[in-house]
């Protein structure tokens, strides 16, 4: 590919004592792609999702960020400030459980505006008729502005989570399991919507899951981790359609056939 | 009036003295940056003004003339036991009125006559974390002072406006102080917030409690929160004070009957007093009755 990379992470380890987490791990992700990163529980998923997005050092490796204004920045070197500056406006994170980025005591209009508050802007009017556009844009109802994220329920908390992430128009987020927690039917409208949004807003992605189908759907790219390991990376369909990785192979065929 | 025997100046010792000093310092310099400093034990509960009664023990010289005010009032008992306190330990002289007062410190009000450059005014703060309620880890407060990171007071700003219409803090409002740092102004009323604004005189606030000191140097800009299509609103009583017939002070509302009879009085009592002494009535006035 010609175009730069929006993000590219080379040679990253951490080890938590005798556990490998990740171990000589790269990873490119390109503007508007979704990337998925598979694999069992304690496979180093979630580790890397929080390396990448520089919530954790990596003992070696580095992670180069892609600004807008086409400057590579050292996301681990980069000043606190710059990093949370980042977080709160450029990038996105969606946790599985939407309660640990929501803050349930303030009313869902509020939530979706805190971050465009957070940037400065201080018109009333115009973050209310913001998060309600975003409200609609996640399908739930206008009317629900004002009420507070405990009267909903845990598919609506999730867009919830999806609308506060992407009302400062972010071109990188992060997904922890995004489904998880979701019964099916939830979960599918969920995904449908995720991919819909994704797509027309042009946002690169990196999605962590367990859910083979979930990577299926929504992933350009996908990634498969084993013991800290990528084991196999690739477009989507390849590694899943013709998995050359013993692992890799098991993980497909465990799947069960609908 | 003589000191009392046994104790140093103004009753703290000079090393904690000059340790709060060192710490008022440093606030000047940062203006509404939290200080920590090590909070003596005081011979008053904390919530009486232990954070303000160091503070004024640590600027205070025998030249001094200080005024205590508690709710605007000279004659309350917080306001006559720490006026007593300094004419018993350090033997300054004490006075109730706004202008002759070189050093007041006050709870819960700004006196009505503006300050001049000559005069500091010292707050007693229960709470000097503006964001407290808002964010209970004060690791994670520290980190959003540093960071300027205050869009979280505009998320409860948006939720009062949503909720009732308005603003709904009516006390402890918070403000920007010169651009930069978020700074609760102590439970004055937010009516009284506008005379921080570019004050003449210095402005210091001790949490005895907490542990922390912050000041406002004289002229420096003090900006209410607000939203741009909500801006910030002052609000008083409706009703002209019964004893000088004031319409511009702060009022206290007092019950005089289980009738429903109210009294609206000024809180500030030495500016009632000389509005009265200078020939001003009100509604409820002695002189009134007397005529009628």
């Amino acid at each position: 590919m010609s175009e730069p990379t929006l993000l590219s992470a080379s040679g990253l380890t951490l080890r938590f004592g005798a556990i490998p987490a990740l171990l000589d791990v790269d990873a490119d992700l390109w503007p508007g792609e979704i990337l998925a990163i598979v694999g069992e529980s304690g496979s180093g998923k979630t580790t890397l999702l929080n390396v990448l997005s520089g919530k954790m050092a990596p003992q070696s490796g580095q992670v180069m960020y892609r600004d807008p204004a086409g400057a590579l920045q050292d996301v681990h070197a980069m000043p606190a400030p710059a990093l949370r500056a980042l977080h709160r406006s450029d990038w996105g994170f969606v946790h599985q459980n939407p309660r640990e980025n929501l803050r349930m005591a303030v009313s869902a209009g509020g939530n979706v505006g805190e971050r465009l508050m957070a940037q400065g802007s201080r018109h009333y009017g115009h973050i209310r008729a913001a998060a309600i556009d975003w409200l609609e844009q996640v399908e739930i109802d206008a009317d629900r502005v004002d009420d507070l994220p405990r009267t909903f329920s845990g598919g609506m908390l999730q867009r919830l989570q999806i609308a506060r992430t992407l009302v400062t128009h972010p071109r990188l987020v992060f997904m922890d399991e995004p489904t998880g927690g979701l019964d099916v039917s939830v979960q599918a409208r969920l995904l449908d919507l995720i991919r819909s949004l994704v797509r027309r807003l042009g946002i690169a992605v990196v999605l962590v899951t367990h859910d083979l189908a979930v990577a299926r759907l929504l992933a350009d790219r996908i990634m498969v981790m084993q013991r800290g390991e990528v084991v196999e990376a690739g477009l989507t369909d390849q590694v899943l359609d013709d998995p050359r990785h013993p692992y890799t192979q098991l993980l497909v065929s465990s799947v069960l056939q609908a | 009036m003589s000191t009392m025997e046994g104790y140093n100046f103004a009753y703290l010792d000079e090393q904690t003295k000059r340790m709060i000093r060192r710490a008022l310092l440093k606030a000047v310099a940062i203006p509404g940056h939290q200080i920590p400093f090590g909070s003596r034990e005081m011979p008053l509960p904390y919530g009486w003004g232990t954070g303000g009664i160091q503070v004024t023990a640590a600027v205070l010289g025998p030249q001094d003339v200080l005024k205590v005010i508690d709710q605007g009032a000279d004659d309350t008992t917080n306001a006559v036991s720490i006026r007593r306190f300094f004419a018993r330990t350090a033997g300054v002289a004490t006075t109730t009125d706004t202008s002759a007062a070189s050093v007041i410190q006050t709870r819960h009000r700004i006196p009505e006559k503006p300050l001049r450059e000559d005069q500091i005014i010292v707050y007693q703060v229960p709470q000097p974390e503006p964001l407290s309620r808002l964010e209970p880890s004060r690791a994670e407060t520290r980190r959003m002072h540093a960071l300027a990171e205050y869009g979280l007071m505009h998320v409860k700003l948006y939720e009062d406006i949503t909720r009732f219409g308005h603003v709904a803090i009516s006390y402890d409002y918070p403000v920007m102080v010169n651009g930069r740092h978020l700074m609760a102004p102590s439970p004055i009323p937010a009516f009284d917030n506008p005379k921080m604004h570019q004050m003449a005189a210095l402005q210091l606030f001790g949490a005895g409690r907490e542990k922390r000191l912050y000041a406002i140097p004289p002229y420096t800009s003090v900006v209410s929160l607000d939203f741009d299509d909500h801006p910030f609103r002052t609000t008083r009583a409706p009703h002209a004070c019964g004893l000088c017939g004031a319409t511009d002070s702060y009022l206290d509302e007092v019950v005089t009957d289980d009738q429903g009879g109210r009294l609206y009085v000024c809180s500030d009592t030495d500016h009632c007093e000389t509005r009265r002494e200078a020939g001003h009535t009100g509604s409820e006035s002695p002189l009134q009755e007397a005529a009628q």
